[in-house]
C-alpha cells in the first residue's frame, strides 16, 4: 500500500478553451479503495475519463508503476490494466455470462473457440468473487447487480489492476449493495485498486480507504477516511455557505401573471396546474425526467399539448408556437445551452439579437445598433470575451450563459423560465446569475427556475413546485422548503392533499 | 530588427484569418499564372468570353449559396436549366415575334424557376425528405420532362429579338455578366444585411437553436430552394437567348456540379452555417479561368474534369484546415 500504482501529475483539461480541471496531482496506491467526491460538474468524471482513455488530457502526466505512460484510448487503458465499469453496461444481452466475460479475450484452440476452458475459467473466477452466478446464464436474464458482477469479472480477465466505478451502487437495491460491498473487499484482497465515484457520503465513508474531494475542477483535499466526517465532506464539496451566494428572497406582489390549468401531454404530463405571481421566483424541483422541461416547453409553444389553458395577467391566451410566446413576453432559457440556445459560430451581437432581430431592421439590419446594444449587455452582465465579435464557441460556459440571458432579455420578457440556469457554470458566475434574477424580480419580472440542484431551488425560490413522473406532487412555501420535504415529494413518498 | 517588425505583422495576418481570404488569393495567383502561361489570356475578348461563360453557372451558384449555407444541397439545377429553357422557347414561339414576347418569356422563365424551386422546397420541408435525395429525384424528373415535351429535339427560338439579351453588350461587357454582378450585389445584401439572410445562417448552423429562437426554420429552408430556382430561371433564359435555342439533352448538363464547386471553392462550408456571396463569385471565376486556360494551353478536354475535381478537393481541404 506504500507504492503508488498510479501517479497523476498536474493534469489539466480544457474543453474549447474552458478549463474544467486545474492541475490535479494525486497518487493512487496499490490495493486501496479511493473515493472521489464532488458536486455535479466538479470534474470527477472528466478526471476518470482521462485516466481511462476516453478523454485526452490537455497537459500533465500520468505514471504507472513509475513509468510515464500516454493513454489515448480505452485500448491503451486496457493495456495498462485500467478498466472502467460504466453505469450503462457494455454487455451483449444475447450472449451468456462466460462469453461476455471473455469478449475480446477469447481463448482459442486452433481456429475455434475453446468454450469448455473459458467456461471453467469463468466459473473459477466467479467462485473467487464469491458469487453463485452460472456461467451459462444469458445476460438478458440477469438482474442489474449480476450484470455488474459480469462487468467486474470481465475487467479481471483483462488483468485489470485499477478498476474505476462510476456510482456503482445507484442501480442496486439495498440487499445488492451489501453483496457489492463484500465484492469490493474480495477485490481488495486480490490487490486490485478501486477508484470509486459516489454521491452517497455514508457509503463512501464505509467503503473507502481515502477520499479525494474535487470542486470546480480543483482537487480540494485528499484525506484518510478516518480523518474526515460527513459534515466536512459536504462542506469541502460545496465550499461555501449557502447564504453567501444567494440574494435575499424577492418580495413579490400578489397579482397572478401566469396561470396554467389542466396542462396535459399524453404519456408525459398529467394535469399540471400552477400560478406564478408578479415578481416571484417559483422553483420547479424534481428528478431528471419528472416533466419539468416538458412543462416549460409546452407553455412556450415548443411542444404540442393535448389539453391545457394558459392565462396571462388574467387573460386567456393561445400559445401554439414559440413566436406566440415571445409576443406574450414569455422567455425560456433551455437547459441545453449549446444544442438549443446559442449558435456557436455566431458572434455575440448576432446571438443576442437572434430573436429580437426585427427591432434592428429598418429595411436592412442596422449593424451599429446591434453592436451598441450588445456592448451594453456585455457591460451589464460582465461578459468576458476577447472581442465582441468572438464566436460563442470561444467563450466559457458561464459567459455563454450570460449571452443566452442577454438574448432573451432583449425580447423584454415579463415572465422568464430558466431551465437549469447554472449547469456547468463556475461558482462566481452562478452568484452573478442569482443576483441578476433578484434584480429582475425587483423590476416586476416573474421567474420560474427549473433546477436539479436542490440547493439552488431552495436558495432562490419563494415557492417550490415538486414534480414527479409528469405530475405536480406538492407545493412548498416558506419554512417547508427544505431538502427533506422536496425529496419526499420527488420520490413519491408524499403527495399533496388535493383540495 | 526585422523579426521585431515581422512578428506583429504575422499576428495581424493570423487575425485576418487567411482561410477567409484563400479564394481571393487563389484567384490572384491564378490570374498571374495564366497571364504568364498564355499571351491570349489577358486579351479583352478572352476576358469577356470567360466572364460570360462564368455568368451562367455563376448565377446558379449564387442561389446555391443560400441553399448550402442553410444546410441543404440542390442537385436538380442543371436539369431545371434545360426544362425552363425549353419552356421559355415554347412560350416565346407561342406568343409571337416582338419585344413583348421576349418580355413574356423572360418573366415566365424566372417565374417557372421559382415554381420548380418551390416544388423542391415543398418536397424537402413538407415531405421531410433529405435535400440530397429530393433533388436527386427532381433532377431526373426535370430532365425527363424536358426530353418529353421537346421530343428530344433541339428547340429553336423564332423571335428575332430574343438573342439580343444573351448576346448584347453594355460598355463592352456582355449583359449576362452585368446581370451576374447585379444579382451578386443584391444577394450579398440579402445574405449579410437582411433578417432573412441572418436566419439562413442560423438555420444552417443549428436548426434546433434557430427553431428555439422563434425562427420559422422550414419556411426559411423552403425559401432558399426557391431562390435557387429563381436563379436557375434567370440563368436558363440567358443561356437560351445566347444560343437562341435549347438542346434538351445537353443544356445545363453537370451545371449542378459547377455551381456546387463554385460555392465550395468560394469558402462556403458544405456543412452549412457560413459562407459569402463574394466567395461564390470568385469561386465561379476561378473555375471559368481554369477551363479557359486548359483550352488555351491545348490540354485534352478529357482531362478538364480531373483538374476541376482536384481544385474542388484542394478547396475543401483548405476549408477543413481552417475549421480546425
Amino acid at each position: 500500500m506504500n507504492v503508488p500504482v498510479m501517479q497523476i501529475r498536474g493534469i489539466v483539461k480544457e474543453f474549447s478553451g474552458v478549463r474544467v480541471l486545474h492541475k490535479i496531482t494525486l497518487d493512487i496506491f496499490s490495493g486501496e479503495v479511493l473515493g472521489v467526491l464532488g458536486e455535479n460538474g466538479a470534474g470527477k468524471s472528466t478526471l476518470l475519463k482521462i485516466i481511462s482513455g476516453i478523454y485526452t488530457k490537455t497537459s500533465g502526466s500520468i505514471k504507472i508503476d513509475g513509468e510515464e505512460v500516454s493513454i489515448h484510448s480505452s485500448a491503451d487503458a486496457k493495456r495498462f490494466g485500467i478498466a472502467m465499469i460504466p453505469q450503462e453496461f457494455n454487455l451483449i444481452s444475447s450472449l451468456n455470462v462466460f462469453e461476455n466475460i471473455f469478449l475480446g479475450n477469447e481463448i482459442k484452440k486452433g481456429f475455434l473457440l475453446d468454450k469448455s476452458l473459458m467456461r471453467s475459467k469463468a466459473n473459477q473466477l466467479l467462485k473467487e468473487l464469491q458469487t453463485d452466478l452460472n456461467p451459462d446464464s444469458l445476460i438478458e436474464d440477469l438482474s442489474v447487480a449480476e450484470k455488474q458482477m459480469v462487468e467486474i469479472a470481465k475487467a479481471l480477465v483483462n488483468e485489470s489492476r485499477i478498476l474505476i466505478m462510476d456510482e456503482p451502487t445507484t442501480v442496486l437495491t439495498d440487499h445488492e449493495v451489501d453483496i457489492f460491498f463484500g465484492l469490493v473487499e474480495t477485490l481488495k484482497q486480490r490487490g486490485v485498486t478501486i477508484i470509486f465515484i459516489s454521491h452517497k457520503l455514508k457509503e463512501v465513508k464505509h467503503l473507502c480507504d481515502r477520499l479525494a474531494i474535487l470542486r470546480d475542477g480543483h482537487l480540494i483535499s485528499v484525506d484518510d477516511v478516518s480523518d474526515i466526517n460527513e459534515e466536512d465532506m459536504a462542506r469541502k464539496m460545496v465550499g461555501r455557505e449557502l447564504n453567501q451566494i444567494y440574494p435575499k428572497l424577492a418580495e413579490h406582489k400578489e397579482d397572478v401573471v401566469l396561470k396554467v390549468s389542466n396542462l396535459s401531454i399524453n404519456g408525459l404530463l398529467n394535469n399540471i396546474n400552477f400560478t406564478l405571481k408578479k415578481g416571484e421566483v417559483l422553483g420547479f424541483a424534481g428528478l431528471i425526467g419528472a416533466g419539468r422541461t416538458e412543462t416549460a416547453e409546452a407553455i412556450m409553444g415548443l411542444r404540442e399539448k393535448d389539453s391545457g389553458d394558459v392565462e396571462i395577467n388574467g387573460q386567456p391566451v393561445e400559445i401554439n408556437t414559440i413566436s406566440d410566446a415571445v409576443q406574450h413576453n414569455l422567455a425560456y432559457l433551455s437547459e441545453d445551452r449549446q444544442g438549443k440556445g446559442l449558435i456557436m459560430n455566431f458572434d455575440i451581437p448576432k446571438n443576442i439579437t437572434l430573436i429580437s432581430l426585427s427591432s434592428y431592421v429598418r429595411g436592412l439590419i442596422q449593424h451599429n445598433k446591434e453592436k451598441t446594444v450588445a456592448q451594453d449587455y456585455v457591460q451589464r452582465f460582465d461578459i468576458k470575451a476577447a472581442s465582441i465579435n468572438s464566436n460563442l464557441a470561444n467563450l466559457s460556459g458561464g459567459n455563454q450563459q450570460k449571452v443566452y440571458l442577454s438574448k432573451w432579455m432583449d425580447t423584454q420578457p415579463n415572465i422568464l423560465i430558466l431551465d437549469e440556469p447554472t449547469r456547468g457554470i463556475d461558482v462566481n458566475t452562478k452568484k452573478e446569475i442569482y443576483h441578476f434574477i433578484r434584480s429582475l424580480t425587483d423590476q416586476g419580472v416573474s421567474v420560474i427556475v427549473i433546477s436539479s440542484e436542490l440547493e439552488e431551488v431552495m436558495g432562490l425560490s419563494n415557492r417550490v413546485m415538486v414534480m414527479r413522473a409528469g405530475e405536480i406532487m406538492g407545493e412548498l412555501t416558506g419554512d417547508s422548503i427544505n431538502e427533506k420535504e422536496i425529496m419526499y415529494y420527488a420520490a413519491g413518498l408524499k403527495t399533496m392533499a388535493r383540495a | 530588427m526585422i523579426m521585431s517588425q515581422l512578428s506583429p505583422m504575422i499576428t495581424r495576418m493570423k487575425r485576418l484569418n487567411i482561410a477567409a481570404y484563400a479564394p481571393f488569393i487563389a484567384l490572384l495567383l491564378l490570374i498571374v499564372f495564366s497571364s504568364i502561361a498564355s499571351e491570349h489570356f489577358l486579351m479583352p475578348r478572352n476576358i469577356t468570353n470567360v466572364l460570360r461563360q462564368v455568368s451562367y453557372t455563376g448565377i446558379i451558384a449564387l442561389g446555391m449559396t443560400f441553399v448550402i449555407i442553410a444546410g441543404g444541397i440542390d442537385l436538380s439545377v442543371g436539369s431545371m436549366v434545360a426544362l425552363v429553357g425549353v419552356l421559355a422557347i415554347m412560350i416565346i414561339n407561342g406568343v409571337g415575334d416582338g419585344w413583348w414576347a421576349v418580355a413574356m418569356a423572360v418573366a415566365s422563365a424566372i417565374a417557372l424557376g421559382g415554381v420548380f424551386g418551390a416544388i423542391n422546397g415543398l418536397i424537402i420541408t413538407r415531405g421531410k425528405v433529405a435535400s440530397f435525395i429530393a433533388t436527386l429525384a427532381t433532377m431526373s424528373i426535370f430532365r425527363s420532362m424536358t426530353l418529353y415535351i421537346s421530343d428530344a429535339g433541339e428547340m429553336v427560338s423564332e423571335n428575332q429579338h430574343f438573342s439580343d439579351i444573351g448576346g448584347g453588350y453594355l460598355w463592352a461587357i456582355p449583359y449576362p455578366v452585368w446581370i451576374f454582378l447585379l444579382l451578386a450585389v443584391a444577394y450579398h445584401i440579402l445574405l449579410k444585411h437582411s433578417a432573412f439572410g441572418r436566419h439562413v445562417c442560423a438555420v444552417g448552423s443549428n436548426s434546433k437553436v434557430a427553431s428555439y429562437s422563434a425562427i420559422k426554420v422550414r419556411w426559411v429552408y423552403f425559401l432558399t430552394f426557391m431562390i435557387a430556382g429563381l436563379s436557375v430561371g434567370v440563368s436558363a433564359v440567358l443561356l437560351a437567348s445566347r444560343l437562341n435555342s435549347v438542346s434538351p439533352g445537353d443544356a445545363g448538363l453537370f451545371y449542378e456540379l459547377d455551381a456546387i464547386a463554385a460555392v465550395v471553392i468560394g469558402g462556403t462550408a458544405l456543412s452549412g452555417g457560413k459562407g459569402t456571396i463574394w466567395g461564390t463569385v470568385i469561386g465561379a471565376i476561378i473555375l471559368g479561368i481554369i477551363n479557359n486556360m486548359l483550352n488555351l494551353m491545348g490540354i485534352s478536354p478529357y482531362l478538364q474534369g480531373m483538374v476541376k475535381g482536384l481544385v474542388i478537393l484542394i478547396a475543401v481541404l483548405v476549408q477543413f484546415k481552417g475549421d480546425r
